[in-house]
């Protein structure tokens, strides 16, 4: 079959480093299927946004893909059984994210026979529903962006469609070292990919559509060009990109493939962008054309800590340790575990955390983190040339030791991406992305403060204005009474102390 | 010989006159500057309106701060930070803070089931942050508490304490 040419071409970049790909350890094998577990561990809050709210009770029985929390708030996205059985508990667990250790969770004991709910039976094909209707149940199937950012899809569609838009792009470029999960699942699912994209352009009203992928992954090009001239669909269109870290950031995809800024603050819907994760877009197939909503995901589980590295496709709420026993445990030289990439990725200290939708790798290293031998920066300069949102690193550095707020925002800290390239090439060891997170905390707690700071005012001078009316009121009605007595003259009075007297004395 | 000097005597007469009418006019249009500066003032404090400093609530320090009454180290839930920023804003040398309790980021609780409605806690509350009505029980509304610890003296019952923000 004689598969469209992948065409090459780029924007231009800033910055960026070649790394080391790491990638071959676990594309060897295809995608293996993790049996489901005993026990499936749900967190509420696997997106941006709000946490959803549960809707089922300890004991109840559930089935595989029962919705069983739902979305809460204007940002958030709704949480599905990943199997059928009984919910034992709601309470706190250890799970992997940004900031903080334990977050609620449902547990749910399996029954092991993975009885799915009935789908629906009115079910229309996607094209015959409205753009709006269709985006709409793309939220209610709590898909959220696999890439690792888990931004509620529906949300982002919607978002999106209140400005006018031109491409679709499809993120098949996985930069980071070590995760494979999206260059399996365009080789094994190319079709899901490209159905997913059809639905998204019919959601978006968008007629043209580029799948990006990195040219390190022959075979997921020829997967999807495979699949797209059996499709025949002349709105998607292939492009191939250079492997460099980190293009595959949402910004800097656009900027590579359209050459346009995404400005400052903004998103690429304002330079009429949408960006989706091929797996996110399997993953819209899945729900609107097979009924199956987001409960089970791709993950590379690689390092040089695990026996047999392999990417997986495991049910949301499998324990981590469960996934690396699958691929055959940890090997004698296993020291650190991390979810996510080695850039972008967090440590955790216990493989109890539950695989989650954002859980795009599981990454054992042989090496314990190093600590301690930072140095002074000597302003040689390196940091700001592979940033690749331009932005001064060492100059953040310093006003982050600083606390300065005012300068933090003004160079720009909230663009930061956390991407990492100024933390491998500083000379001086400065931990820079760390302590750029723990910047962007700490002014989004000065914000915080201000806001509430401001609240507090309104009602401290809204109390004060109601204390000042309820006075005036008083002394007005003192003022009518006094009045009164007055007009009545002192004979009234003299009469009113006799009746008090006359009733004193019958009362005795 | 006269008339020349007679001439640019009443000209810059008439420009010191013009100049000093427009300026008049001005001030009176324009907001006063010391009210501005009060406006700077009170938006660094905290608006807790806890009343630590001796002032009424945060904006009658900001105006004692500004007339010069007040020194600029009296608020313990604003701490050294606060500090910094007043003096950087007004030009002073900054000073420790003069009362320097440990202060935590907390709110009041009431703990509802020895609470007997008297309304007390309510009225001290600066923020209106209490709600409840005569001889029912009362709550505080945390999202808006600030912590000031106004209410825990007028309790008769002693039922109100402050627990961490979460």
């Amino acid at each position: 079959m004689n598969s469209p040419a992948a065409t090459y071409d780029l924007g231009k970049l800033h910055g960026g480093l070649r790394l080391p790909a790491e990638k071959t350890v676990s594309t060897s094998l295809g995608i293996q299927e993790v049996p489901v577990p005993d026990q499936l561990i749900l967190p509420i809050a696997q997106h941006v946004g709000e946490p959803a709210h549960p809707i089922v009770g300890i004991g109840e029985y559930v089935l595989k893909g029962q919705l069983i929390a739902e979305a809460y708030g204007s940002l958030s996205a709704p949480v599905h059984a990943s199997s059928s059985g009984k919910i034992v508990a709601i309470e706190p667990w250890p799970v992997s994210r940004r900031y903080g250790e334990n977050a609620p969770c449902i547990v749910i004991e399996c029954d092991g026979d993975d009885r799915a709910i009935e789908p629906p039976e009115d079910t229309a094909p996607y094209n015959t529903l409205k753009p709006r209707a269709l985006r709409q149940m793309i939220l209610q199937g709590g898909i959220v962006g696999l890439g690792g950012a888990v931004f509620p899809t529906g949300q982002k569609l919607m978002q999106a469609t209140t400005l006018p838009l031109e491409y679709l792009i499809l993120n098949g470029v996985e930069c980071e070292p070590y995760i494979s999960c999206d260059d399996l699942l365009m080789r094994e699912q190319a079709a899901e990919v490209l159905g997913g994209a059809q639905i998204l352009m019919h959601a978006l009203d968008i007629s043209t559509c580029y799948v990006v992928i990195e040219s390190d992954k022959p075979e997921a090009i020829a997967a999807i060009g495979e699949a797209m001239a059996e499709l025949g669909d002349k709105r998607i269109v292939l492009k191939q990109v250079p492997t460099i870290y980190p293009s595959g950031g949402e910004d800097q995809l656009v900027q590579l493939v359209t050459n346009l800024e995404v400005p400052s603050g903004g998103l690429p819907t304002d330079v009429g962008c949408v960006v989706q994760n091929v797996g996110t877009s399997a993953a819209i197939y899945r729900w609107i054309c097979e009924g199956e909503p987001l409960i089970s995901r791709v993950t590379t589980v690689t390092g040089p800590g695990v026996r047999s590295p392999m990417n997986v496709i495991a049910r949301i709420g499998t324990t981590i340790a469960d996934v690396i026993a699958f691929a055959g445990g940890y090997n004698d030289e296993a020291e650190q575990l991390i979810i996510g990439g080695p850039m972008c990725g967090k440590s955790v200290t216990t493989d109890r955390v539950p695989l989650v939708k954002a859980t795009n790798c599981v990454l054992v290293l042989t090496e314990a983190p190093v600590y301690g031998n930072e140095q002074p920066c000597i302003r040689c300069g390196e940091c700001a040339l592979v940033c690749p949102i331009q932005l001064l690193p060492q100059q953040l550095h310093w006003y982050a030791c600083a606390d300065d707020e005012k300068k933090l925002r003004s160079y720009g800290l909230t663009d930061c991406i956390e991407c990492g390239c100024c933390d491998l090439v500083c000379p001086s060891h400065i931990p820079l992305t760390a302590a750029f997170r723990n910047a962007k905390v700490r002014i989004q707690e000065l914000a915080d403060e201000k806001s509430r700071a401001e609240r507090a005012r309104l009602r401290y001078e809204s109390r004060n204005e109601r204390l000042a009316s309820e006075n005036e009121l008083r002394e007005l009605e003192l003022d009518q009474q006094k009045e009164a007595a007055r007009k009545a003259g002192p004979s009234a009075i003299d009469e009113i102390l006799k009746r008090r007297k006359r009733h004193d004395e019958d009362a005795e | 010989m006269w008339t020349p000097i007679l001439t640019a005597i009443l000209i810059i007469t008439a420009i010191a006159l013009a100049a000093g009418l427009l300026l008049s006019i001005a001030s009176g249009r324009l907001p006063g500057d010391s009210d501005s500066v009060i406006d700077k003032v009170d938006a660094l404090l905290p608006q807790t309106q806890c009343a630590q400093c001796g002032y009424p609530g945060c904006r009658p320090y900001a105006e004692a701060i500004v007339s010069g009454e007040a020194s600029i180290n009296l608020c313990p839930p604003g701490g050294n930070a606060t500090i910094q920023r007043l003096a950087e804003l007004l030009g002073r040398e900054p000073e420790p803070l003069a009362d320097p309790a440990a202060t935590v980021a907390a709110v009041a609780r009431i703990d509802e089931s020895r609470c007997i409605g008297c309304t007390h806690c309510r009225n001290a509350c600066p923020v209106d942050a209490i709600t409840g009505a005569h001889q029912y029980m009362h709550t505080v509304i945390r999202s808006e508490c600030t912590g000031c610890e106004l209410c825990i003296a007028p309790c008769p019952v002693d039922c109100i304490s402050l627990v961490f923000a979460a």
